[in-house]
C-alpha cells in the first residue's frame, strides 16, 4: 500500500530537450494518496500514458524521482516495483489456461504451491472468473481476458498500485459499464491505489474520486468530477469536460457585474478588477437556457441538436460568438425571435485561460 | 433467394484453366501415361498396365529395393534438416536485434544464402569442404579429424546437412523473426511486470506466437529438404556408394541414366503423392488444432 509522489518529475523522448515543446510530461509534482481512484484524463497524445509508463518503470524520467511511500523506486526495474499494469488491449497468455495466467506472476516470484492456489481461487471469485478456470484463456470474450489482466494484477499480495492503461478500449460498449462497475467494487473491497488512464469523460467521471486533466503534458487541473464540472480551472478543462464542452463568451467583469454582448448579468460573487487582458465568461450549456426574445441576451439560431434526453441549441451571438444552450423541455422554439438566459449562479470568470477567483460570495 | 446466374462468367476463368492445363495438367498426364508402359527405345512402347507400381511397392524387386533404401535416406534427411534448423533459426531470430542500424544489416546477411542458385551453393561446398583445398575439409583434417566425403558415408552425410543447414535456415529465421516482430510491445512489459524470466517471456509469449509461422516453416523445410537433389548431385554425385542417393537423384539415373521412363514415371508419381499426403496430413492436424483452440481469435 502506497502513496506515489512524483517529485519534480518531466520526461522528454528527446534526447537533449531544450525547450518545453520538447518535452512529453512537463516538470511537476504531484501526489497521490494510498487508495485512491484516480484518473488521468486527456486527448490522445497529452502524455497521460507516459506518466504512466513512469510510474509502472517502463520508462525512465528524464528528471525528477519516483516515490512510493518514502522509498526512491526511480531506479528500480518494473518488476521490482509494487505495481500491475491493465494494457489496451487483453494481455493474456494464450497457451495457458485462466487458472495458469492467474498463477503465473506468483510462479515467477517462487510462491508454495498451496498459497497460489487460494489466491488463484480468492481473485477468481472476486473477478467471476470462477466458472472458467480451467478453460483456455484464448477462448474467452474480451472483457473476460482484460479481467484475467487484472487479475493477474490482483493475485499478487504485494500490488500497492494498480496501473490501467485505456482498458476499455476494446470492449463492447454495454459490457464498458458492467467492467467499470467491477472496477469500482474491486476497488471499495481492497485497499489499493487506482490510477486509470482514459481519453473518455465518461470513463474518468464514473471511475475515479480524484480526476487528473492533463493538456500538453502539464496537469490542468486535479479534481474530483464535481469540481471539473462546476469549477473548471482552465478553459481547457471546460471545453474538454462535458458534451457540448462550456461555452465561453467574451465579457466585462466591473465588480459583481458581467456584461455580455451589452447585457448585463448580475452575479452573485464579486470579482477583482481586471484590465487589458482576454475576460471571458464560461457557463455550461446545461445552464443556458433557450428563452423566447426579450427574455435575455438576443441570439440567432443556427441549429437544433436532438440528443434523445434533451434539445440543445446552437445559436450565435450579434458578434459571432457560438453558444450552445439548453431548449426547456416542451418548449417551442421561435428562430428568428430567440434569446439566451444565464443561470448567474453558476457563472466562471476566465482571465487569459485561467479561472478568476471571486473576491466574496462563493458559488 | 434468386440470385442472377451468369454463365458468361466461366469465360473469364478459361485462361486460367487454359495454362494451368498446359503447364501442369498436360505433362503430369504424359507422366501417367509412361508410367504404365514399357520402352526399348525407338519410341516403341509397350503396354505394361500397373507393373511398375507393383514393381516399386515390392522391397524385394530390384526397384522396389533401391525405391525404400532411397526414402529411408531421405526420410533420415528432412528428419535431421528440421531438428537442427527449425532451433536454429528460432534461436538466431530471437537474438537478431529489433531496432536501429542492425535490423537492416541483419537481414541481409541472412537473406545471402537464400539468393545463391542451387547449383552454385553445392559448388560452393564443392570446394570447401575438400579435404584438399578446402577451408573447412582442410582444417577439420588439421585438427586430426579423418574428414573426406568422397570415401567416407559420415563425411558425406555431414556435408549434405551442413550445406541444407547453411543454406536454409536464413528461411526459418526470417519468417521466426516476421512471427516475433507482430507481438505487441505490451506482452513484453505485461511480462516484466509479473517477473517472468526470458524462459518464461519464450515458453509463454514467443513460442505461441511463433506457432503459424513455425507451422509454414517446418512445412516449407520439409517438402524442399524431402525433394532435395541439386546440391548433394553437386557435391557428392549421391556417393560414396549410394550413401547419399537420394529418391530424385536416383531418379534421374533411372529416367536419364537408364532410360526406363516407365519406371522413373511410376516412381516419380508416387515421390509426389508421399509429399503430397504427408503435406497435407500435417497441415491438415495442425490448422485444425489450431481452430480448436482459437475460436476467440485475439
Amino acid at each position: 500500500m502506497a502513496r506515489i509522489t512524483l517529485q519534480a518529475l518531466a520526461h522528454s523522448y528527446r534526447a537533449a530537450p531544450t525547450k518545453p515543446a520538447d518535452y512529453a510530461v512537463q516538470e511537476a509534482t504531484h501526489i497521490w494518496d494510498n487508495g485512491g481512484a484516480y484518473a488521468l484524463l486527456g486527448p490522445s497524445g497529452c502524455g497521460k500514458t507516459t506518466l504512466l509508463n513512469i510510474i509502472s518503470g517502463l520508462v525512465n524520467p528524464t528528471r525528477g524521482r519516483v516515490l512510493f511511500d518514502e522509498r526512491d523506486v526511480t531506479g528500480l526495474p518494473t518488476e521490482s516495483r509494487n505495481i500491475a499494469q491493465v494494457f489496451q488491449f487483453p494481455v493474456i497468455y494464450d497457451t495457458m489456461t485462466v487458472r495458469e495466467n492467474l498463477a503465473f506472476p506468483l510462479k515467477n516470484r517462487r510462491m508454495p504451491a498451496a498459497l497460489i492456489d487460494s489466491r488463484v481461487a480468492e481473485i477468481a471469485r472476486l473477478l467471476d472468473l470462477t466458472p472458467h478456470l480451467n478453460r483456455k484463456a484464448r477462448r474467452l470474450t474480451a472483457d473476460s481476458k482484460q479481467k484475467i489482466s487484472l487479475g493477474r494484477g490482483l493475485v499478487r499480495p504485494d500490488v500497492s498500485a494498480i496501473l490501467f492503461d485505456e482498458p476499455l478500449t476494446v470492449i463492447d460498449p454495454h459490457l464498458k459499464w458492467e467492467l467499470r462497475s467491477k472496477l469500482k467494487e474491486i476497488h471499495r473491497k481492497l485497499d489499493v491505489t487506482m490510477i486509470y488512464v482514459t481519453h473518455d469523460q465518461t470513463e474518468a467521471l464514473t471511475f475515479a474520486d480524484k480526476v487528473i486533466v492533463m493538456s500538453e503534458g502539464a496537469v490542468v487541473q486535479t479534481g474530483t468530477p464535481e469540481d471539473l464540472f462546476d469549477r473548471p480551472a482552465h478553459t481547457f478543462v471546460g471545453h474538454f469536460i462535458g458534451s457540448p464542452g462550456m461555452n465561453f463568451l467574451p465579457c466585462v467583469i466591473e465588480g459583481s457585474r458581467a456584461i455580455v454582448s451589452g447585457h448585463v448579468v448580475q452575479l452573485p460573487q464579486t470579482y477583482p478588477v481586471v484590465r487589458g487582458s482576454k475576460v471571458e465568461l464560461g457557463i455550461r450549456p446545461d445552464f443556458v437556457q433557450l428563452v423566447p426574445a426579450g427574455h435575455g441576451i438576443p441570439v440567432r439560431v443556427e441549429r437544433i441538436d436532438d440528443l434523445g434526453r434533451t434539445r440543445i441549441a446552437r445559436v450565435s451571438l450579434p458578434q459571432g460568438d457560438q453558444v450552445a444552450a439548453t431548449i426547456p423541455l416542451g418548449a417551442t422554439v421561435d428562430s428568428n425571435a430567440a434569446a439566451i438566459a444565464i443561470d448567474p449562479s453558476r457563472v466562471n470568470i476566465y482571465v487569459d485561460g485561467f479561472r478568476l477567483t471571486p473576491e466574496e460570495g462563493k458559488i | 433467394m434468386d440470385k442472377p446466374y451468369n454463365n458468361k462468367a466461366w469465360l473469364m476463368v478459361l485462361p486460367v484453366f487454359l495454362i494451368v492445363a498446359f503447364s501442369a495438367i498436360l505433362p503430369l498426364m504424359t507422366v501417367v501415361n509412361y508410367s504404365v508402359q514399357d520402352t526399348f527405345g525407338n519410341n516403341q512402347f509397350f503396354w505394361n498396365g500397373l507393373g511398375w507400381f507393383q514393381e516399386l511397392l515390392d522391397p524385394n524387386s530390384e526397384l522396389g529395393g533401391r525405391f525404400v533404401d532411397a526414402l529411408w535416406r531421405n526420410l533420415l534427411f528432412s528428419m535431421m534438416v528440421l531438428i537442427i534448423e527449425i532451433p536454429l533459426g528460432i534461436l538466431i531470430a530471437l537474438s537478431m536485434p529489433r531496432h536501429g542500424w542492425g535490423v537492416a544489416a541483419s537481414l541481409v546477411v541472412l537473406a545471402l544464402p537464400l539468393l545463391i542458385p542451387w547449383n552454385v551453393v553445392g559448388t560452393i561446398w564443392q570446394v570447401f569442404a575438400r579435404s584438399d583445398i578446402g577451408l573447412f575439409g582442410w582444417t577439420l583434417n588439421k585438427l586430426g579429424i579423418d574428414y573426406n566425403y568422397v570415401s567416407g558415408v559420415l563425411a558425406a552425410w555431414v556435408t549434405v546437412i551442413v550445406m541444407d543447414v547453411w543454406h536454409w535456415t536464413s528461411l526459418v529465421a526470417l519468417l521466426c523473426y516476421a512471427g516475433l516482430k507482430s507481438i505487441p510491445d505490451a506482452f513484453y512489459q505485461a511480462a516484466r511486470i509479473d517477473g517472468a524470466t526470458r524462459w518464461a517471456i519464450f515458453r509463454a509469449i514467443q513460442l505461441p506466437k511463433m506457432r503459424r509461422v513455425l507451422i509454414i516453416a517446418v512445412l516449407l523445410r520439409f517438402m524442399d529438404s524431402f525433394m532435395i537433389y541439386t546440391e548433394p548431385f553437386v557435391v557428392t554425385g549421391g556417393g560414396p556408394g549410394n550413401a547419399t542417393t537420394f529418391i530424385s537423384i536416383d531418379l534421374v539415373k533411372i529416367a536419364l541414366g537408364q532410360f526406363d521412363l516407365g519406371k522413373a514415371a511410376a516412381l516419380s508419381l508416387v515421390y509426389n503423392l508421399i509429399i503430397l499426403t504427408v503435406c497435407w496430413i500435417y497441415y491438415t492436424v495442425m490448422t485444425s488444432a489450431d481452430s480448436d483452440e482459437g475460436s476467440a481469435a485475439p
